[in-house]
């Protein structure tokens, strides 16, 4: 059967695949956020999971606003990264996992959660940034990926208590797949950040810490804050918080936190990785 | 009952529900061409023209014109879509913030770099 190994918080920000395009890892702005994945990569190469289940959200590449689904999944044999309009390099041609993903959709319906199911998917930088991030030199190949996809740019916006129980409807999918496969959670984006309006630049670093905390074994005290209490607490694009619930929802075993690294700022944001091991 | 029922606004923050979508509807789908390398340069171009074919209202119009980052978001813009507009010209993330907040984009660095303290 299918198990699931673990989970993994990171950043997605744009800048960091300027950064990681220009070489910028060891310079004195960029190294103290780089320096908290070292551990994360050495966990991924001793583990080898075969997929990655990645929960993003898309900042309009794939999805205009005319058609707009709260949650989309993947399922697709391969996906593509493409021109965002400003300027960050694309990255090699994402490997898919067909078979799983529609026996997560499968299960995510007969769950009620009626998903988006995506036979093509351009993905963008939430996606290709957290892969360059895990395996530099895009070495990823061997692992096949399938894209969750939440929707953090129209309101209303799904809440935290549904985002980590589509992830424990994932999880049900996953161990009930007739496959010796290991599987590994991504929750990316986040944590604080405001990018429009006259509080952009908003950071709320004892939120971020809060909920770094609270992820960890207490995910369920998170279902208090309202997508509106996130844009207040943690800015406007607060609610990215999502896709750690979701990551998060997948661990249904006893979760041990391995790792963590937090730093402010990375672009306009609080940056947090997290390495969780689900036994 | 909805969160976004909450009258009470946030300060300094745009709330992007139904209506600002509604309402900025051709701005943002002439944005999210952008995407692509042609209309980028269909746009620098003629930009009133381009504005035209997306039937951007005299005001979204006017924002565009002046590069009024908090008026684009006043008339509907969404900012993962203004993104791709600004990313033209040349913007980043910490100028677009700087622009919007009124302050230089080494105060605004600064207030960043604040914040982790």
């Amino acid at each position: 059967m299918a198990k699931i190994i673990g989970g993994i918080t990171t950043s997605h920000i744009p800048a960091i695949g300027k950064a990681i395009s220009l070489k910028l890892e060891d310079t004195p702005y960029w190294k103290p956020f780089f320096d908290g994945y070292p551990p994360v990569r050495n966990w991924l190469a001793d583990k080898k999971p075969d997929v990655v289940v990645l929960f993003y959200n898309d900042h309009g590449l794939e999805f205009f606003l005319d058609k707009k689904p709260t949650f989309s999944i993947g399922v697709a044999p391969q996906y593509i990264s493409a021109d965002e309009g400003w300027g960050i390099a694309t990255i090699p041609p994402v490997t898919g996992e067909t078979e799983l993903s529609w026996h997560i959709c499968n299960t995510l319906v007969e769950d009620e959660f009626d998903i988006t199911i995506c036979q093509e998917m351009k993905v963008d930088h939430g996606l290709t940034v957290p892969l360059q991030l895990m395996w530099p030199g895009n070495t990823y190949g061997h692992i096949k990926v399938i894209p969750v996809c939440i929707n953090c740019e129209q309101h209303p916006m799904p809440s935290l208590k549904r985002c980590f129980n589509l992830g424990r409807s994932i999880a049900k999918a996953i161990e009930s797949f007739d496959k010796d496969l290991n599987v590994v959670i991504f929750g990316t984006g986040g944590l604080s950040h405001q990018l429009d309006g006259q509080r952009a630049g908003f950071i709320n670093k004892p939120f971020d810490l809060m909920c770094m905390d609270k992820i960890v074994n207490e995910p369920e005290e998170l279902f208090q804050y309202s997508v509106r209490d996130l844009v207040e607490q943690a800015g406007a694009q607060g609610p990215e918080l999502n896709m750690w619930m979701g990551m998060r929802g997948v661990l249904t075993g006893k979760v041990t936190e391995l790792h963590r690294n937090y730093h402010i700022p990375i672009s306009n944001t609080g940056a947090g990785t997290m390495l969780l091991e689900n036994n | 009952m909805s969160y976004l029922d909450n009258p009470t606004p946030i300060p300094g923050t745009y709330i992007f529900d139904g209506k600002v979508a509604a309402k900025g509807f051709g701005l943002n789908k002439m944005c999210y061409t952008f995407n692509n390398k042609e209309a980028r340069e269909e746009f620098l171009s003629d930009e009133p023209a381009y504005c035209e074919k997306f039937g951007l209202s005299d005001a979204q119009k006017e924002a565009i014109k002046n590069r009024d980052v908090i008026g684009l978001l006043e008339e509907g813009g969404n900012i993962y879509f203004l993104a791709k507009f600004t990313g033209i010209l040349g913007f980043n993330m910490q100028d677009i913030g700087a622009l919007q907040t009124g302050m230089s984009v080494e105060e605004f660095k600064a207030m960043l770099v604040k914040a982790g303290e």
